[in-house]
């Protein structure tokens, strides 16, 4: 059985959000490096996703009829953590450990070290390969368990994604749910300066999916997202997150450059203010 | 010895027989299931296989995503493309989190002959011997092939075997019984050791057999697993022998050439010569015309043999 109970209660999660924003940006500002605007921005579906959503066990990390979650953008690695460690994989304590030698919270997920990381990621581009594979592992042992795939907007220039994306159609894995965090930006800049992408949802539609558009950091929204993609049958299906990279902190909001930068003390406290 | 049976044809079978005794086992193709022969497999267990198309990054990806949930999963296409278009996706996946994932990959070397360069994987044991966690085999005949599959299926973690596309004699016995890491030595000679692996295995077995008649006891030792390199056969035979002759159907850097040396050369320094593709790419043309313009006869050992003793 799941530990965690389902729990509708959005204003319940309205505030795990903001408990988890801020345990990434602690992580961050103690680590002094890290990839602070893109773990902001899907924060709201990562707390749907583990504290409502999924079915999963932190007692038994290796459960066999969890829903699995895939962190395709490895880099938002201080989202998934916070969301672990809130959930009860390991002690909240080793989140201050991020990115120093001998800590399993490597700078990009790392599945040998830390529990409840389904696999390591940090190369853009390839989980949703990986995403179906387990899902048609799943579907051939007759299980019911959902994989869920977060990816960046940006890392759907990745052509392997599109491989992925036909994969999943062609298998017709409805088990399959996966979610662009789409905060229109990348390192170098906007998404669409660097490599357009719209028409997104069109070109997901074409390639077979069922494509939810959404506001990412309206907490109803996702949760009906997510339940509308469960019954989804025959298709894969892909929610498009409407996201502002680093949501919640007004000065990283829509700013480039907090892709990659992590807050200074200063701006820790004055982030934590906001949030708070 | 007068046998020939093209590595990937054994593949086929041993992964079918395998398929009906292991239920675990799935098997996915990049659209090259008739040149692989996972064909075979798939005839017989259509819902245990997986052709992922043209994308062979993706086929990695969905093996390991497989792997993942407790299957076994065999994953094939010519060697160039897995190794080469997926290399970045086996380091990731595969290697990183060592996943029980066997990537077998046929067509390498030259004697993928009249295709050319563009299909001639020639770097590919390179490729793969570099990443942590991955284990390198290439079997030098049918029979061997058919063991190999056997080993690494009840071996867990990560795979690379490496087969061809051309018929090759059968030189294993047939009570052979392959181990992962264990060479096999036909004969340990007093004046060179031909260490060898694949399709060079049975050319450097003519080429002892031509020095014999010449007065020079050259030795043959057939290194299947190129890595985890087998030490101790190599320290004997350099301890034999003085004077080392590595073969393979592969570019001279980086493969059974380049791990020998870098064992001998911090371990018992002996003189070494390479015989494989000197950095420069194949071509089209017939396998056997191909094997004598790249300097891989038996000739071509008798006489690099015979240039190391002279020194
Ligand atoms: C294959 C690969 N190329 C480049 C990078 C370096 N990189 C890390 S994050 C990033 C931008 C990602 O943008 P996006 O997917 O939109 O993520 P988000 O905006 O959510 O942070 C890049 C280029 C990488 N990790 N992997
Ligand atoms: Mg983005």
């Amino acid at each position: 059985m799941s530990q965690v109970s389902r729990a509708d209660d959005i204003e319940f999660l309205k505030e795990q959000a903001k408990t988890v924003r801020i345990g990434i940006l602690k992580m961050l500002a103690e680590a002094g490096s890290g990839h602070t605007g893109g773990s902001l921005s899907a924060a709201d579906v990562a707390t749907a996703l583990y504290f409502s959503k999924m079915k999963h066990n932190p007692k038994d990390p290796a459960w066999k009829e969890r829903d699995r979650f895939i962190l395709s953008k490895g880099h938002a690695a201080p989202l998934l953590y916070t969301v672990l460690a809130l959930s009860g994989y390991f002690d909240k304590s080793l989140l201050k450990t991020l990115r120093k030698i001998g800590s399993p919270l490597q700078g990009h997920p790392c599945s040998k070290l830390l529990p409840g990381v389904e696999i390591s990621t940090g190369s853009l581009g390839q989980g949703l390969s990986i995403a179906n594979g387990i899902a048609m592992g799943l579907k051939m042992d007759g299980m019911n368990s959902r994989v869920y795939c977060m990816l960046g907007d940006g890392e759907t220039q990745e052509g392997q994604v599109w491989e992925a994306a036909m994969t999943a159609a062609h298998y017709r894995l409805d088990n399959v749910c996966a979610i662009i965090d789409n905060n229109g930006l990348q390192i170098d800049g906007h998404c669409c300066d660097i490599m357009a992408l719209e028409p997104i949802t069109e070109k997901w539609n074409a390639f077979g999916w069922h494509v939810i558009d959404i506001d990412g950091h309206d907490m109803k929204a996702i949760l009906g997202a997510l339940d509308e993609a469960e019954g989804i049958k025959e298709k894969p299906t892909m929610i498009v997150a409407r996201t502002v990279k680093g949501k919640g902190v007004s000065f990283f909001e829509g700013k480039v450059q907090y892709h990659g930068m992590a807050p200074t003390s200063e701006e820790l406290e004055r982030a934590l203010k906001e949030l708070e | 010895m007068g046998e020939r049976i093209a590595t990937r044809d054994a593949y086929g079978d041993a992964l079918l027989e395998l398929g009906k005794k292991r239920k675990e086992v799935v098997v996915l193709d990049a659209d090259l299931s008739g040149s692989t022969k996972t064909a075979k497999f798939a005839k017989v267990f259509p819902e245990r296989f997986y052709n992922i198309g043209i994308s062979e990054q993706d086929l990695i990806g969905t093996a390991s995503g497989l792997s993942l949930t407790g299957k076994l999963p065999f994953a094939s296409t010519f060697a160039v493309f897995e190794t080469g278009r997926a290399w970045e996706q086996i380091r990731q996946t595969i290697s990183y989190s060592s996943l029980n994932v066997k990537l077998v990959a046929t067509h390498s070397g030259i004697t993928v002959a009249e295709d050319g360069a563009s299909h001639q994987a020639i770097e590919d044991i390179a490729l793969m011997r570099v990443l942590p966690n991955m284990t390198v085999i290439v079997p030098a005949d049918g029979i061997e092939t058919k063991q190999v599959i056997e080993a690494i299926a009840d071996f867990y973690g990560p795979v690379y075997v490496r087969l061809g596309r051309s018929k090759v004699p059968v030189v294993m016995p047939d009570d052979y019984k392959f181990t992962i890491g264990k060479a096999y030595r036909f004969h340990i000679g007093k004046d060179a050791n031909i260490i060898a692996a694949g399709i060079m295995v049975s050319v450097s077995l003519d080429a002892m057999e031509m020095l014999k008649k010449e007065g020079i006891d050259a030795g043959v030792i057939n290194m299947p697993t190129v890595k985890p390199l087998d030490n101790d056969a190599v320290i004997e035979a350099a301890k034999a022998s003085g004077l080392i002759v590595t073969a393979e159907e592969h570019s001279v850097i980086g493969g059974l050439g380049g791990a020998v040396c870098e064992f001998l050369a911090e371990n018992y320094p002996v003189p070494v010569k390479r015989i494989g593709i000197k950095d420069t790419f194949g071509c089209s043309g017939p396998s056997d015309e191909l094997m004598k313009l790249y300097g891989l006869t038996a000739d071509d050992i008798v006489r690099t043999v015979k240039q190391g003793l002279k020194r």
